[in-house]
């Protein structure tokens, strides 16, 4: 019961631990079948008889649905898991990735070329760099506030 | 008798199996990642080894939820490469090399590793993408890897994963094993993943330089007290993902200028050094670039001297 989970406080950041692991066991399994085409197929013909066929809650059908990937992360997804819904849409990893800030696909890839995402003020949650819950959505997504500070 | 004589470092980014695979290799955005890798190339054209060891981590593709272990050897005669949801990369199969890994698990599980064996997986990017670096694209009309390959994967997907320390004592009992094998062969061993990157939540996209330079100073000077940082530093400093540096402590650990004896504790912070009359290691290449798609590609080339 008193374990200590010291990454709780890092910013924009869920560690899949066994807790996690625990409450995404369907969705990630989901998440696996499609690693075969002909599951691929049959999901892309109708998304919600196939997620139907999974012991997911109703809120991550709606999650996987929205292809909120954030939303399945808090439910108990794992990106490497999720990483199969992306290749079944034809996206990237950095389609995907960048779907999570907010940003435009654009905006993200720019980020990148740029040297990325800096580490100052995302370390520890409080501090105010652009991956802290104050400044979510990024980008052009985000208000001007936002834009001006990061 | 087996010898490691080097160990090769490298991030293994699936986007760059994806740039090779559609012919993108010369686009200015790919072009210095490339180019860091020509060295390499020519260096295995040279020191052509006769097994590699490699070390990588499963994306969630030989291993669901149903179980992951945290050390995983691959013993079988053969490995496919994986439909990871965009379709197999067309890369060779990758041959094993049954007799040599079923004796490192012998070895290494009395060692007090409890290693997985594992007869049969495919392996994805994490092991492929470094083969495609290394010796890039097999021609058509011998469409093969120059030789066998070892797959031996890493849980850095499923917190907990394995502490640094443990990773570098893996690679003291992995050397020791090779060492006791009755064959003359070159062994290289391979440490794959990283560098710093983060590919969930809004903190995607997190790169990190100061530290992967650091890091790659420490992996070659420090080792052991690189080896004793603790997992939420590189979390915090890194990304989530730059956790699959701890795997590169591995490779490292089986390298000669290491003391064999199992590391029992450092201090993150000691300067520990390597005793200057140890056998030292050559850098025989470093090089680091910014970005691979989400990703910062660190690429390390160590021998045995």
């Amino acid at each position: 019961m008193s374990l200590q989970k010291n990454y709780l406080d890092v910013p924009g950041t869920t560690i899949f631990d066994a807790e996690q692991s625990r409450k995404g066991y369907h969705l990630n399994q989901f998440c696996m079948s499609l690693m075969k085409a002909e599951n691929r197929e049959r999901f892309k013909a109708d998304e919600r008889a196939y997620l139907d066929e999974w012991a997911m809650t109703e809120e991550q059908k709606q999650a996987v649905l929205a292809r909120d990937l954030n939303r399945c992360i808090a439910l108990g997804g794992n990106i490497y898991f999720l990483a199969k819904i992306g290749a079944t849409d034809g996206k990237s990893f950095q389609q995907m990735a960048g779907s999570m800030t907010g940003m435009t696909e654009e905006e993200y890839r720019d980020m990148m070329i740029h040297g990325g995402r800096s580490v100052e003020g995302n370390r520890v949650v409080g501090e105010d760099g652009d991956a802290q819950a104050q400044h979510q959505p990024q980008g052009k997504a985000g208000h001007s506030a936002q834009k001006a500070s990061a | 008798m087996a010898k490691i004589t080097a160990s090769v470092y490298t991030s293994h980014v699936p986007a760059i199996g994806a740039a090779l695979d559609l012919g993108k290799s010369n686009e200015p955005y790919w072009q210095p990642v490339f180019k860091g890798y020509e060295f390499g190339k020519q260096w295995i054209k040279e020191n052509p080894p006769d097994v590699i060891f490699l070390v990588y981590n499963d994306h969630a593709t030989a291993f669901s939820l149903d179980m992951i272990p945290t050390f995983a050897i691959g013993t079988a005669a053969e490995f496919q490469p994986a439909d990871e949801g965009w379709g197999p990369r067309p890369v060779p199969t990758v041959i094993g090399h049954p007799e040599l890994a079923a004796h490192i698990a012998q070895s290494v599980i009395q060692d007090d590793f409890d290693l997985t064996i594992v007869n049969k997986m495919d392996v994805d990017h994490g092991l492929t993408v470094p083969l495609s670096l290394m010796f890039g694209q097999p021609p058509a009309d011998d469409f093969r890897w120059p030789c066998p390959v070892i797959p031996f994967a890493v849980n850095v997907v499923q917190y907990p994963v394995p502490s640094g320390k443990r990773c570098f004592n893996l690679g003291k009992a992995i050397r020791k094993a090779v060492e006791s094998f009755d064959q003359p062969l070159n062994v290289q061993i391979w440490g794959t993943g990283g560098m710093s990157h983060q590919l969930q939540g809004p903190r995607a996209g997190l790169i990190n330089k100061e530290f992967d330079n650091a890091f790659l100073d420490r992996l070659i000077a420090d080792p052991e007290g690189q080896a004793s940082v603790p997992h939420i530093d590189y979390v915090r400093e890194a990304g989530s993902e730059g956790i699959e540096l701890v795997m590169w402590l591995i490779a490292r650990g089986a390298m000669d200028d290491i003391d064999p004896a199992p590391l029992v504790a450092v201090a993150p912070d000691a300067t520990k050094s390597v005793p200057a009359n140890a056998h030292p290691v050559s850098v025989k290449h470093r090089f680091y670039h910014v970005p691979a798609s989400n990703t910062a590609v660190g690429h390390l080339i160590l021998e045995n001297t």
